[in-house]
């Protein structure tokens, strides 16, 4: 019979994501989830208080009467030593896993796992998921760490840029971007197979590769602003701002990184991630509960009979990148599995 | 034959305890190794492990814990708790006595023989009653002699039954469970709501609420505080954030009070001092007085006023000085407040003085360079200094994409900063921004 805390702790182990809030390290967000988790879990009412008996004599007017009985009383007192204010909360700690990580500059989806889905969290983190970001970046200046927070080294004009030059040296990042996914996922480009999942747009790197960029997009020009769209694979925030630097480079002119926002991390969106007034345990729980019946509604969906199984059954792994749920079968299988109790 | 009554078991106890008696004494003999200690630790000090291991000075101790049970056959319950007391008393003093010396000697395996010598110490003198010190116990048992009683021997029934047999506690253990059940002190503690599990991590205060006797040292300071006004439901509070007021010598705590109603503050507000800062009775009468004085002299307060800051924030009189001259200096250069406008802001906000100095100065930067508000009206509501960074910044955001952020109180639709930061998230949206709770969390989303 579990305690009502360790059923607590069940309930919220699972995935969710969080939306970080830029200016702080991820792992003081990390900790102040743990925390508040740790307030919900014990804030469940203790185990009934023990008691243990313990023998007391008589008085001795009533046995000095002659009697040979031997009178003891049984009393039931309480046994302190289970007492919470001597025994303390019941969890003192949790293991609260974060996912893909995010630098304290930039801001959004940050996916975390409580306790035994920190093992689907594993998996996640090593599989080839996709993240979306929104970059916004300003023209004219060029800083030494690519943000604007950085020491100031360069100014140019950039009077010269128009939507259609930008979008040309987008195209060609792009471009050089799909080669290199083309080169690192080691597919025989004169196939079929090859083919076909390049035009779905499943094309993933097998094994280890820098940073790739799937997608590219210009949301909003405004000089000196504008806004890009990326979908990227292995990369780091900070190769973000980079990519915003030689985009400026490439226009004659310069650019930094004003904001890094991650809109997706693999099938988790902006839309149900967790601002911090709802960093409490009853919305987590509410959170993992959620995310666990979209996870079943579209593995019923895209379990469909009569799928080849070639050699491209890895390649079948990813979804497209175009539904918001990107990512692999495995990883449909792994999430929805006994690790994190669906 | 000795046949025992069928729901008395408390025999097979007696027996036991005189065989761990025993085979105590043939093991610690030869046991050399003294066990090391870590003083972060918890109650009476070291874990062994085996249990066999003891330390020879604990040997003494032990055999004298469990020494009065094997000689009595009758005790009435108050002497053996008293004698209780007085082993664990002498234990934990012994064995407080053996911990500093292990650290002086460092790793040598010297036995604290010398450390026998040191029992006559003032401290132990004190608390061991009836006057009878270790040494004295330590002749009077000869490890020749035969006990008196056998353990096979038959006795009646009424003998049997009246025969208090003693708790088998722990000589050393790592938490305040072991005797809490025996312990008339931390049962009673307890019902007061003072939390153990935290006091038992400190180190040494497990062994020191331990060795407290209830009725002579902790009643007394309880019916101090409940005089002074000290609410019964904060008792436990005070305690468990200060156990040493209950070794704080009476006369000094009453000297402490007198010298803070000479100062004239009133009774309910040295009882709510008392009550909010649970140190400020362990503090001396000539530091408590340093402190006013820093206070009025700096800030430049009236003698009232002072009062009254120091009785909205008492932990100013426990406090290092240092923080708050390094908080004042900030807001005099760093911030250019002027002498008044410093003293009006620490006397609604007495918090500002102990703040955390980063985050003071992110807040001003934000408000004072981001937000264009002058110094005037900042120390018209110095409530900002107060908030979060990270909720002025998204409420001024949400406000400016809305076109409202307007703060100047000249101009129409003004927002007043007191309801910036101190309105629930609800009220912010519905009466200052017009917007719904959803539309500010999407906005959250996006910054």
């Amino acid at each position: 019979m579990a305690r009502a805390s360790v059923r607590v702790f069940h309930k919220l182990e699972g995935l969710f994501s969080i939306y970080k809030p830029p200016g702080v390290h991820w792992k003081l967000v990390r900790d102040t989830i743990e925390t508040n988790l740790l307030k919900g879990i014990n804030a469940a009412p203790p185990p009934a208080p023990r008691q243990r008996v313990q023998f007391l004599a008589e008085p001795t007017s009533v046995v000095a009467e002659g009697s040979n009985e031997l009178t003891l009383s049984a009393a039931s007192v309480p046994a302190l030593a289970h007492h919470p204010l001597v025994s303390g909360p019941e969890f003192l700690h949790i293991g609260v896993g974060v996912g893909h990580r995010l630098d304290v500059f930039s801001s959004g989806v940050l996916v975390l796992g409580v306790g035994q889905s920190n093992k689907a969290l594993t998996d996640l983190y090593r599989s080839h998921v996709t993240r979306d970001y929104t970059l916004e970046g300003e023209l004219g200046m060029a800083t030494d760490n690519f943000s604007h927070t950085g020491r100031l080294i360069e100014r140019t004009t950039y009077d010269h840029i128009t939507r259609d030059k930008l979008e040309r040296v987008l195209a060609m990042m792009q471009g050089s971007n799909q080669k290199a996914l083309l080169t690192y996922s080691k597919v025989d480009m004169s196939t079929q197979g090859a083919y076909e999942l390049a035009v779905k747009g499943e094309l993933r790197p097998d094994g280890k590769s820098p940073p790739i960029m799937t997608g590219l997009r210009l949301l909003h020009f405004q000089p000196p602003h504008f806004t890009l769209e990326v979908q990227c694979l292995n990369e780091t925030q900070r190769y973000l701002c980079r990519i915003l630097h030689e985009v400026g480079l490439e226009l004659r002119s310069t650019a930094v990184c004003k904001g890094v926002r991650r809109t997706r991390d693999g099938p988790f969106t902006i839309q149900h991630a967790l601002t911090h007034q709802h960093w409490t345990s009853t919305d987590v729980i509410q959170a993992i509960r959620q995310y666990r019946s979209s996870r079943k509604a579209s593995k019923a969906k895209h379990t469909q009979p009569g799928k080849d199984t070639g050699t491209a059954s890895q390649r079948q792994e990813m979804a497209e990148e175009a539904a918001v749920t990107g990512d692999s079968h495995r990883l449909h299988s792994v999430l929805t599995s006994k690790a994190f109790g669906s | 034959m000795y046949r025992p009554p069928s729901h008395v078991t408390m025999s097979c106890v007696f027996i036991t305890d005189i065989y761990m008696a025993l085979t105590c004494i043939q093991h610690c003999q030869r046991c050399t190794s003294l066990l090391r200690s870590r003083s972060v630790g918890i109650t009476t000090l070291q874990y062994s492990t085996d249990a066999q291991h003891w330390p020879a000075a604990l040997w003494n101790s032990f055999i004298v814990r469990v020494l009065p049970s094997v000689l009595q056959r009758s005790p009435n319950p108050s002497q053996t708790r008293q004698r209780w007391n007085l082993g664990v008393r002498s234990y934990c003093e012994s064995h407080a006595k053996v911990q500093p010396s292990q650290t002086k000697h460092g790793n040598t395996d010297e036995l604290p023989e010398t450390d026998m010598v040191s029992y006559q110490n003032p401290v132990s003198h004190q608390l061991i009653d009836g006057g009878m010190l270790l040494k004295e116990w330590q002749t009077a048992f000869d490890l020749d002699d035969a006990p008196g009683h056998s353990a096979l021997e038959e006795i009646s029934h009424e003998e049997a039954v009246h025969m208090n047999i003693p708790a088998a506690l722990p000589p050393v253990s790592i938490s305040l469970k072991d005797y809490v059940n025996e312990s008339e002190t931390l049962g009673k503690l307890i019902q007061l709501g003072v939390q153990l599990w935290k006091l038992e991590q400190r180190p040494n205060v497990g062994s020191m609420l331990l060795r407290l006797d209830f009725q002579t040292d902790v009643t007394p300071r309880l019916v101090f505080l409940k005089q002074l006004g000290v609410d019964d439901s904060r008792l436990g509070y005070l305690i468990s954030h200060n156990p040493f007021i209950l070794t704080e010598s009476l006369e000094n705590l009453q000297a402490r009070v007198a010298y803070l109603r000479s100062k004239k503050f009133s009774a309910e507000s040295v009882a709510s001092m008392v009550s909010r800062a649970p140190y400020l009775l362990n503090f001396s009468v000539k530091r408590m007085d340093n402190r006013l004085g820093f206070y009025q002299q700096q800030l430049g307060l009236s003698a009232q006023k002072t009062r009254d800051v120091v009785a909205r924030l008492p932990r100013l009189l426990c406090g290092s000085l240092e923080t708050v001259k390094e908080n004042l200096k900030i807001c005099k250069l760093e911030m250019g407040f002027r002498e008044n406008e410093l003293q009006h802001i620490v006397t609604v906000i007495p918090k500002v003085l102990t703040a955390n100095k980063r985050k003071l100065t992110q807040i001003f930067d934000y408000i004072h360079n981001t937000m264009n508000i002058p110094h005037d009206l900042i120390v018209k509501f110095p409530q900002v200094l107060n908030a979060k960074y990270l909720r002025i910044k998204e409420r001024h955001l949400f406000l400016q994409y809305l076109d409202k952020a307007q703060y100047d109180p000249a101009k129409p639709n003004y927002i007043c900063l007191d309801k910036l930061v101190s309105l629930p998230d609800e009220a912010f949206c519905t009466e200052v921004a017009s917007a719904t709770l959803k539309d500010f969390e999407l906005f959250q989303k996006t910054m």
